[in-house]
């Protein structure tokens, strides 16, 4: 009974992760690509929202800079649990390109919120940020939340 | 008009503000001119009919390496010639007036001149970092420039 | 600002229209000063997605750099590749083989189209249709799949190479693009008929921060932004650089059709009929292609002569000015780009006085703004 309710709140829960609009550089327009009618991604549930109060899921898609990590953290914050984030491209990842020369990059997104997956590519594909959310998707699907364990 | 030209009127009429020609390996070739008459030739740029550079393409600071530079790019709309206007500055403290009153152009880019390099431009209407947080310290594209080990608390 | 004398007094109102907006077209803050719905002023606040690209251009070698272009206007991004390219080429006065000019004219006008693609999208997704922005991505896709096929890569290309392109193109691309362009050529009246001349997109953009001539030179915009304010410049026409003498074009400019000239409708409309005018440059240039090498010899080891220049070149989104100083090393001594997006950011404060708060949002897309340009 209590695996089933589980099994209920995860399925539904991944069924309509709707992510933050948040692209900052050039992941954000492979984003709004995917999101868009060749690689689709409201099949899976996902629909953009401009406000964080609405969001679950936070795609970070693109560069970071120093000037934009306390917004980061803002909006992250802002957002309701249970929420995600999910690193998108390079960038976002460890710093991309600008790693090793740059002085206002922040090396990764990871150095401000916690990140639960993170695509590689500069920019990804859309097929490899859907790859992304599906397995952002299973890792929900594992997730045990009746009986007080941590979500 | 070609640059010579320019040079020689400009050199008839302001003297010893204009220093040199460096026409050798640069395109568009180069007028020197001192700091300080740079709003005076700048305002006879835009506003005598025979040159009417109407609009300035880029405003750069530069830093080579034992003194500081201000380069303008100017173009003329109506007789589509171009020129440019070079001003150096010293490294302890690298100031030059603003032409942001004669082309409003140069407002953004001569406040991004003054957040990376430090070069203050006196009368500007609104000088004040603009690419970087307004608490960083130092200005990054100096050669001398020593990158920070931490920015409010996140490695640099 | 008294807009309605005999009303009770008011206050103004500060409201942060912050870095992350889904209408600010990337991380763009505007501080805007309110008294109700009319903002009195609006300042501007960029530096979000400063990379530092100019101090990054003195570390690392001319080829190096390349990749970073395409990340300064990533909508644009053969445009900019094309563009360094140019710039070292000048610099090192280098002579490129003719077929490597026109795969670079024929791809910089498609990234032409795309880019309008995107700004046409966006914009009318802003003003609250979301449709077009959907048949835009439809079509940008096709040219995302040309792209690939040339050169393997959906929005951050690296082609150019300083001396020409880094590949040829393979069999059946050129026949695919004139493909494309047949397809695509009825499209624009298809956007026409759906959004353009709508009553209510019209009535949004028409009068709405109009810049005149004498302005919009004085204050350095460029490009379509320039060209709606009817001025007839186009580097393409007016300072010819690579090929572009050969094809003929011609120059849009903004007629006022709808509202005062200079207003946002004109720069919309621009935009649009470049579109067109691209797809005539590039069905000539595939007519014209001759055979050839794709690559100068460039020596591996690059070091360019002792010198300055500038060059600046016809992007989508204005001009993008690279001025270049060199020390006879292998990496650039000073880096400076100037492009159309930032200076644009000059007129902002000026233009948006007296508009109502969702005309900022038709403003900021007017201006085709977008931010890695701004911030490098």
């Amino acid at each position: 009974m209590v695996g089933n309710a589980d099994l209920f709140v995860n399925w539904s829960r991944k069924s309509s992760l709707w992510y933050l609009l948040f692209a900052t550089a050039c992941c954000g327009i492979e984003l709004m690509q995917a999101g868009a009618s060749r690689y689709d991604l409201d099949r899976f549930g996902a629909v953009f929202r401009a406000t964080p109060r609405q969001a679950d899921l936070m795609l970070v898609a693109g560069t970071i800079t120093h000037k934009m990590a306390e917004r980061v953290k803002r909006l992250y914050d802002q957002m309701p649990e249970p929420k995600y984030v999910i690193s998108m491209g390079s960038c976002a990842n460890t710093g991309g390109p600008f790693y090793k020369d740059s002085y206002c990059v922040v090396k990764g997104v990871d150095l401000v919120i916690p990140v639960d997956v993170y695509i590689p590519g500069c920019p990804p594909r859309p097929e490899a940020l859907i790859d992304g959310i599906m397995r952002l998707q299973k890792i929900i699907m594992k997730k045990k939340n009746v009986y007080g364990a941590k979500a | 008009m070609e640059a010579q030209a320019i040079f020689d009127t400009l050199k008839g009429k302001f003297g010893d503000a204009v220093v040199e020609l460096k026409g050798e390996g640069c395109t568009p070739a180069f007028v020197v001119v001192v700091p300080a008459s740079v709003k005076e030739i700048a305002m006879f740029l835009r506003d005598d009919p025979a040159f009417s550079f109407d609009s300035l393409m880029c405003l750069s600071g530069v830093d080579y390496k034992e003194k500081f530079a201000v380069a303008y790019h100017l173009h003329s709309m109506k007789h589509r010639h171009a020129i440019g206007v070079k001003a150096f500055l010293p490294r302890e403290t690298p100031s030059i007036p603003t032409v942001d009153d004669v082309w409003p152009a140069a407002n953004f880019q001569e406040r991004e001149a003054f957040d990376l390099f430090g070069i203050v431009f006196e009368g500007s209407k609104d000088l004040r970092r603009i690419l970087l947080p307004p608490d960083w310290e130092g200005h990054p594209l100096r050669k001398d420039y020593k990158y920070p080990d931490f920015y409010h608390g996140i490695k640099v | 600002m008294t807009i309605r004398p005999n009303a009770l007094p008011t206050q103004e109102m500060t409201i942060n229209m912050g870095p992350q907006h889904p209408s600010t077209h990337g991380v763009l803050r505007v501080i805007l000063t309110t008294d109700g719905e009319v903002v009195t002023r609006a300042v501007p606040d960029i530096g979000y997605l400063h990379r530092g690209l100019e101090k990054i251009g003195e570390r690392v070698t001319y080829a190096q750099f390349m990749p970073f272009t395409d990340r300064l206007d990533y909508l644009a991004s053969m445009n900019c590749n094309c563009a360094w390219a140019w710039a070292v080429e000048k610099l090192a006065k280098i002579e490129v083989p003719e077929r490597a000019e026109f795969l670079r004219v024929i791809v910089c006008e498609l990234n032409r189209i795309s880019s309008h693609l995107i700004a046409f999208g966006s914009y009318t997704a802003d003003m609250g249709a979301f449709t077009p922005f959907l048949y835009g991505i439809r079509e940008r896709e096709k040219i995302n799949d040309l792209f690939e096929m040339l050169c393997g890569a959906r929005l951050t290309y690296n082609y150019a190479r300083v001396g020409g392109v880094s590949g040829d193109a393979p069999p059946g691309f050129l026949e695919k693009t004139v493909e494309f362009l047949d397809y695509f050529a009825p499209k624009i009246e298809e956007y026409n008929e759906l959004i353009s001349y709508n009553k209510i997109f019209v009535h949004r953009l028409a009068n709405v921060a109009t810049v005149t001539a004498a302005e919009a030179v004085a204050y350095g915009l460029t490009g379509p932004s320039l060209r709606g304010s009817g001025v007839p410049f186009d580097l393409r026409k007016d300072e010819p650089y690579s090929v572009y003498p050969k094809f003929d074009f011609k120059v849009c400019v903004g007629t006022g059709e709808r509202g005062t000239l200079g207003d946002c409708f004109d720069r919309y409309m621009v935009r649009i009929n470049e579109m067109r005018e691209s797809i005539r440059i590039i069905r000539q240039a595939v007519a014209r292609i001759p055979d050839g090498p794709v690559l100068a010899k460039v020596p591996r080891v690059f070091k360019p002569p002792v010198g300055e220049v500038y060059f600046r070149s016809e992007c989508p989104r204005g001009e993008t000015g690279i001025y270049l100083v060199s020390d006879g090393t292998t990496n650039p001594f000073r880096l400076k780009i100037r492009t159309g997006s930032f200076v644009t950011m000059n007129i902002f404060e000026k233009v948006t006085r007296g508009l109502m708060i969702a005309d900022i949002v038709a403003v900021i897309g007017s201006f085709d703004i977008i931010l890695p340009e701004i911030d490098r």
